[in-house]
């Protein structure tokens, strides 16, 4: 009877969990639709628009561009090292270009953002809901959806291709500032070969990949925030959980993306 | 007078998971009214007041607003009316004091948003009726007192001189001399408006200030109500502790 017991509890503790996953997952599919029917109805706030777009933005470019710039040294390290056991050193520049522009760039870029974006929005909206904020927005007759979460989710769709583009060119420069100071090669023939080996293709899906994970790290800091619970361990359970399944979500988003553009 | 109640909660019912806050609440208030709610903690007088906003939705009876049930109606035309006092004060972080009172000014799109000056220049008036110099109005909240905060949500809440008035908790976390001053200025300013009120309360003095009329909660019903003159003669023990301060009584200390 014991044993039956123990059987029973394990496989109901089982079943709440997968409960609690499916809910957990409706919610957040019922939120990401919710957040994009708001793009077709008004009012819309592009003063708020804006300042995200500054705040999320502007304000990432040092992080995106360290970031890439160091990534882009190292890889062109490394290549050298892989390469030279094949006497195949000179694929250095575009290697170092289609890895960062393809892979490392977006990834990368979107990973530092989720740490520095997702956590501050999902403060943010956690400490207005808090605070009654939210509340508050809702008697001022301002849905907070359209006002807090849509701005937020659309400045991080569209700034993150800005922010990986402009992060895709420093990673190169990176890579070439190694690759020509450190490693001997020509400047010109590491340019022409970066520009020669790269295709459109190779950007764009880098770009889509970017927008990607822009919403999906920017969804997952509101809707954290948004859920809230009561108290500051409660807002620093939202930002921890918005970083931590935005990194994961944009990782499993990226696998998925290279399997749909280079398969 | 008209004798449609301006808000009224017919058998209203409201749980969350197994927790049964409301049931059953029966509430009116007329136009013109001050309605104080006074309740323990946890009595469900907040979650009455966000049933009527629609923050939350009650799980069944009825609430109307001059005799429209709130599910039929235009919410946000309701809300154009309306102004609301939180407990925390609810002001806006990220922007200063004139931006928080003049928001709906600025924000809302159903009428004509103000430029930017007139908009400063009615919400310092408004600071100004709660007894706030105009200096404040360029700081941000973390930077004046509570007492002020909760001044400048009482600026906001009346900014667009409401027909109906919420009040949260008014005076809780300030001293008493503060406290005296934001009940005074809650009666004043629904007099002066004529506005239609619900001020949800522990504090007595509060009660006894701005209320025409109590009502009492207790186990998710409305456990007494009537007029304030009648409050002190009724003879309900649970009202009778609580207007007392009562530890020993019906109501259970720890709840």
């Amino acid at each position: 009877m014991y044993i039956l017991a123990l059987i029973q509890s394990f496989l109901a503790s089982i079943g709440r969990s997968v409960l609690g996953l499916c809910r957990s997952t409706g919610s957040l599919v019922m939120f990401a639709l919710t957040t994009v029917s708001h793009l077709f109805r008004p009012p819309y706030y592009p003063g708020e628009l804006v300042q995200q777009l500054i705040r999320i933005g502007y304000f990432s470019l040092p992080v995106v561009g360290l970031t890439t710039l160091f990534t882009g040294a190292a890889l062109a390290l490394q290549i050298h090292a892989g390469g030279s056991r094949f006497n195949a050193e000179s694929v250095v520049p575009s290697i170092v270009a289609i890895g960062i522009v393809r892979e490392l760039g977006p990834v990368l870029g979107g990973l530092m953002v989720a740490g520095r974006v997702s956590s501050s929005i999902a403060a943010e909206i956690g400490t207005m809901k808090v605070t009654e904020q939210l509340d508050a927005l809702t008697t001022l007759s301002t849905n907070p959806m359209k006002y807090l979460v849509l701005p937020r989710v659309a400045a991080a769709t569209i700034s993150l291709p800005l922010l990986v583009a402009v992060g895709d060119v420093i990673g190169i420069f990176g890579g070439s500032l190694v690759g020509i100071g450190r490693l001997d090669f020509n400047a010109a023939t590491y340019v022409q070969n970066t520009v020669n080996f790269l295709e459109t293709s190779d950007v764009t899906s880098g770009l889509v990949k970017a927008a990607a994970f822009g919403f999906i790290l920017s969804l997952m800091g509101c809707y954290h925030g948004y859920h809230s619970g009561r108290g500051a361990q409660g807002v620093g359970r939202a930002t921890t959980n918005a970083v931590v399944s935005a990194s994961i979500l944009v990782l499993a988003a990226n696998y998925l993306l290279t399997e749909v553009f280079f398969r | 007078m008209s004798d449609v109640p301006k808000i009224e909660l017919r058998d209203v019912h409201k749980a969350f998971g197994e927790n049964r806050v409301l049931a059953g609440v029966n509430l009116k208030v007329m136009k013109g009214e001050s309605l104080v709610i006074i309740g323990g903690s946890g009595t469900g007088k907040s979650v009455t007041l966000k049933c009527i906003l629609g923050i939350e939705h009650h799980d069944s009876g009825e609430i109307t607003i001059d005799g429209t049930p709130v599910d039929d109606m235009d919410r946000r035309a309701f809300l154009r009316h309306f102004g609301m006092l939180f407990q925390g004060a609810a002001l806006f972080d990220s922007m200063t004091v004139w931006q928080n009172v003049s928001f709906r000014h600025t924000h809302t799109h159903v009428r004509k948003p103000l430029k930017k000056k007139q908009a400063r220049e009615l919400a310092i008036e408004k600071l100004r009726r709660v007894g706030l110099a105009p200096e404040v109005a360029d700081l941000y909240p973390a930077e004046i007192s509570g007492g002020m905060q909760k001044r400048v949500g009482l600026a906001r809440a009346i900014a667009t001189d409401p027909e109906v008035i919420f009040f949260d908790e008014p005076t809780a976390g300030l001293d008493p001399i503060m406290a005296g001053v934001i009940n005074e200025l809650i009666r004043e300013l629904v007099e002066e408006l004529g506005s239609t009120a619900i001020t949800i309360t522990h504090d007595m003095t509060t009660v006894r200030t701005v209320s025409d009329h109590v009502a009492m909660l207790h186990g998710g019903l409305v456990r007494w109500s009537g007029h304030i003159r009648e409050m002190d003669t009724a003879s309900d023990p649970y009202l009778d502790q609580f207007i007392h301060g009562r530890a020993e009584g019906p109501i259970a200390a720890v709840r």
